[in-house]
């Protein structure tokens, strides 16, 4: 039998047959007939570039079938397919999550890196969807800590989940969903948001079946200011594990250049946690770029600063210090032009990219000129490193 | 090297074509800003030009970068000189010069009908600014003001592209060129202009949808065959207009839909079956389909007159010369240059229509409306499921192509809009049922209130499906200046 998998459609609904996307297709996954335009699940590699040339919201549809819609079904289509019940698959092979509101979540979450993404080889297999909303897991609060300082407006948490007897096998990288009681303006519960773990596999303590999280609390956010608002003791319905690429590699030789704002930090402290605990002498190979507006706003900036530099490489860049001028994540990275361009070339190399989708561009026009500084092709080697696993992008 | 793909900032016009460089065409350009600037903000009211609009700006030509959303004044918008990227070793498509490289430079035999297609089709994009400047004081709600204004900078960038093609390409005559298309203006009796359809006013929001919808698209048939052109710049430059008219063309179709679906949806909870109640409709805020219909009629046949007449040796020449292809042309499989080939257009004749064939050739319009005429009729046809779903019966259709008609054979002859020829009486008294008279443009104006409260929308128009960039329905898509 097939494994499920995640399929890209279009609502004919909302469709206008300008076929834009179409045309932008760079493989041609895209065709018409002449009622509706559709995607070829058999060519379309999740490069994700029709969807912000769309000028509708139609194309963002996804789907998790066993079978997927043929040609032929799409075309006849007046509406959209419901989301069919797929049973929870066991590994994720073919799916970063088989659930299609996390599946979609995830794609437009990746889609900064250009093209679909590839976990690296020396990554542990990892598990997904093992909760999902029909069959979720509860987790008790074990800890809710305030990491930005009390004179900030910006509130981010560190929240410790403890799993109990329940397995939860979530690696670094991987996020979990979170479901918010209640109901939403329809009438309809909430679907689970998703969060990254913040946590090493072994546990925040090793040995214990818990995880971290790191969330900041939105200004009307259902889902945030529930979990900020979590004391020790609550109780939390909790999906997943899920996403399957954006993955720490296991080989001692790789060197990490990681590249976060704010709460994008939280796989990065995952990373780091594993490396310092399967290979505390392994030194030299890990790079961190960290932006926030200033060091009170900064999720772990005093555990960072105790991580010995010639361990990681860590550099802060701050937009909002009194008397000095803004300095952003791209602004450091071209600071560090010579570090970053032997990365660019060495296949021991891996990218991560997490935060803000806002933050995407900057750092692709930083990474751009720091490779042609060195006459290389940017797109050229974000492609090739891509598709060698060794390129993540994360933002929301 | 100039990069091609992200959009520089290092002049003060945005652009991917390496201007900083380019000091000659630079320096013309900023002359001819200032006009510019001037013509935008005598143009629309200054409430809007200080408000805050949710608007897509464009960061790069390649698919992750060209549509950022964020806040922005009008008058700050980035209008700027964005071309597609360059495709590599392409060569003509069409006509004499088929498969010979595509030029990169003006050819010196076209250099004229070159000059004019290009003035032509940038006369149309300020025209459609000024026809709209009033419509956002009765804007049914943020959303659809948020709409009206991405597609007026929009068409402003448009007027930036071909000029940019005229200071860069053609010199004296092209900077005359581009400085007199902000002289000339919408509905002007000394400069009007050039094209009809571009002086008549957009008097309500049902006519500024229709004319998205029917009179935009035509621009995109033209920008698909100018895309064909064998001059590169202007292939390239129409290639990326092209992923902007998309918007409008949505605007345009959406618009009408949601009318239409508002009306169907007032009527069923009114327990009203007849769409000609017209009365009892108009009585509850929303526009009744026979009215929604003459407005079709109207816009969809002032907007076939822009293709010109059936038969034209100047259409002819243009692809011949390779200047402008067909619509898909490289999707076509043919011999590209139509040798021997016919073409299938109307003609009048011994008093009545008749349809016969034509060397091809000649009839490159006609092929190009033909294709618009289908472009066209998809969604007329989904607007008609929104009504069929409402369980009422009526169907919106394109009237016949000869109803209507200012340009061409049809011209000077009366038909009905089935394509029948009727007497001038018969045509008297079938008109207040065929085009919209004017108390049903009164009432429609009676319906124009401008509604501003964030999530809210006015009595004649159902909300959208789907926010633009994915907002909630109560996204405050322009954030109003007050006074």
């Amino acid at each position: 039998m097939n494994k499920p998998l995640k399929q890209h459609l279009i609502d004919p609904e909302i469709c206008i047959r300008c076929y834009t996307c179409e045309m932008t297709c760079p493989i041609e996954a895209i065709t018409h007939n002449d009622d509706n335009v559709v995607v070829d699940a058999e060519k379309c590699n999740f490069c994700m570039d029709c969807i912000p040339v769309c000028p509708t919201g139609s194309i963002d549809e996804w789907r998790v079938v066993n079978e997927p819609y043929s040609l032929e079904e799409q075309f006849e289509w007046m509406e959209l397919p419901e989301q069919e019940e797929i049973e929870a698959g066991g590994d994720g092979d073919d799916g970063e999550a088989l659930d299609a509101a996390m599946a979609a979540l995830l794609a437009e979450a990746h889609s900064g890196a250009g093209g679909k993404s590839i976990a690296p080889k020396s990554a542990s297999k990892a598990t997904v969807n093992l909760y999902n909303l029909g069959k979720p897991v509860t987790a008790t609060v074990q800890g809710n800590y305030r990491l930005t300082a009390e004179d900030s407006d910006a509130d981010v948490r560190h929240i410790i989940l403890d799993f109990g007897a329940a397995p939860m096998p979530a690696l670094e990288g991987q996020s979990i969903g979170i479901i918010p009681p209640g109901e939403d303006a329809e009438g309809k519960p909430h679907l689970p948001r998703l969060y990254s773990v913040s946590s090493p596999r072994d546990g925040e303590r090793p040995g214990y079946n818990n995880m971290s999280l790191t969330v900041k609390r939105e200004e009307h956010g259902v889902a945030s200011n529930y979990v900020c608002d979590l004391k020790k003791g609550d109780e939390v319905k909790v999906t997943g594990p899920f996403g399957s690429t954006f993955l720490l590699p296991s080989d001692p030789d790789a060197e990490l250049l990681m590249i976060c704002t704010g709460t994008g930090s939280a796989p990065f402290r995952g990373f780091t946690m594993r490396r310092q605990r399967e290979m505390p002498t392994n030194k030299g190979k890990l790079t961190l770029v960290f932006g926030a507006r200033k060091q009170g706003e900064l999720p772990y900036f005093g555990p960072l600063k105790k991580v010995p530099d010639a361990y990681m490489h860590k550099v802060f860049a701050f937009s909002r210090l009194e008397d000095q001028p803004k300095q952003y994540v791209q602004d450091k990275l071209r600071d560090e032009k010579e570090r970053v361009a032997k990365l660019l070339t060495s296949d021991k190399a891996y990218i991560y990219i997490c935060g803000k989708k806002e933050m995407e561009h900057g750092v692709e026009e930083a990474l751009a000129d720091i490779a042609r500084g060195e006459g290389l092709e940017w797109k050229a080697i974000r492609d090739a490193m891509r598709e060698d696993g060794r390129y993540h992008v994360e933002t929301y | 090297m100039v990069d091609v793909i992200n959009v520089s900032y290092d002049t003060q016009i945005p652009n991917n074509v390496g201007l900083s460089s380019d000091r000659k065409v630079l320096k013309a350009l900023e002359k001819w800003h200032p006009g510019y600037i001037n013509w935008w903000n005598d143009l629309i009211p200054e409430k809007f030009q200080k408000s805050m609009v949710y608007l897509r700006t464009a960061v790069s030509v390649d698919p992750k970068g060209w549509a950022k959303f964020d806040y922005v004044k009008m008058p700050e918008y980035r209008w700027g000189v964005l071309l597609a990227p360059q495709v590599e070793d392409r060569t003509i498509p069409c006509g004499e010069h088929f498969g010979d490289p595509a030029w990169q430079e003006v050819p010196g035999e076209y250099r004229n009908l070159l000059k004019r297609l290009i003035v032509i089709q940038g006369d149309t994009e300020p025209g459609s600014v000024e026809q709209q400047r009033f419509l956002g004081l009765t804007a049914p709600s943020l959303y659809d003001m948020r709409n009206l204004f991405q597609v007026n900078v929009e068409e402003g960038r448009h007027l930036w592209a071909m000029v940019y093609l005229l200071q860069k390409y053609f010199g004296r005559d092209g900077r005359e060129e581009a400085n007199d298309l902000l002289v000339r203006s919408s509905g002007s009796e000394e400069a009007p202009r050039m094209l009809g359809a571009f002086n008549e006013e957009t008097p309500d929001w049902l006519s500024f949808f229709m004319f998205t919808y029917f009179t935009d698209r035509d621009g995109k048939m033209q920008l698909e065959s100018l895309a064909q052109s064998g001059f590169d710049p202007l292939s390239r430059t129409c290639r990326f207009m092209l992923t902007e008219e998309a918007h409008h063309m949505f605007v345009g179709e959406t618009g009408v839909g949601r009318t239409i679906e508002k009306t169907c949806q007032v009527m069923r909870e009114n327990g009203i079956d007849d769409p000609y109640d017209t009365d009892k409709i108009r009585s509850l805020g929303v526009i009744d389909l026979p009215t929604i219909q003459k407005k079709l009629n109207l816009h969809y046949t002032l907007s076939l007159d822009l293709f010109g007449q059936e038969v034209s040796t100047n259409a002819a020449n243009a692809f011949n010369a390779g200047i402008k292809g067909r619509f898909h042309e490289h999707r076509i499989d043919d011999d590209h240059m139509l040798k021997n080939d016919t073409y299938v257009v109307w003609d009048f004749e011994d008093g009545k229509a008749v349809q016969k064939e034509v060397p091809a050739l000649t009839a490159i319009n006609m092929r190009l409306r033909d294709d618009y005429i289908k472009d066209a009729a998809g969604g007329v046809g989904r607007w008609n499921k929104i009504i069929e779903k409402a369980g009422i019966e009526f169907e919106m259709k394109l009237p016949h192509e000869s109803f209507n008609r200012k340009i061409g054979v049809f011209s000077g002859h009366n038909f009905n809009p089935d394509g029948e020829m009727v007497s001038g009486a018969e045509y008297d008294a079938g008109l207040p049922n065929w085009l919209p008279t004017h108390a049903d443009g009164d009432f429609i104006q009676s319906l124009m209130v401008p509604v501003t409260e964030p999530g809210k929308y006015a009595s004649w128009i159902a909300p959208p499906k789907v926010g633009i960039d994915n907002k909630p329905g109560d996204f405050e898509y322009v954030k109003l200046h007050m006074a």
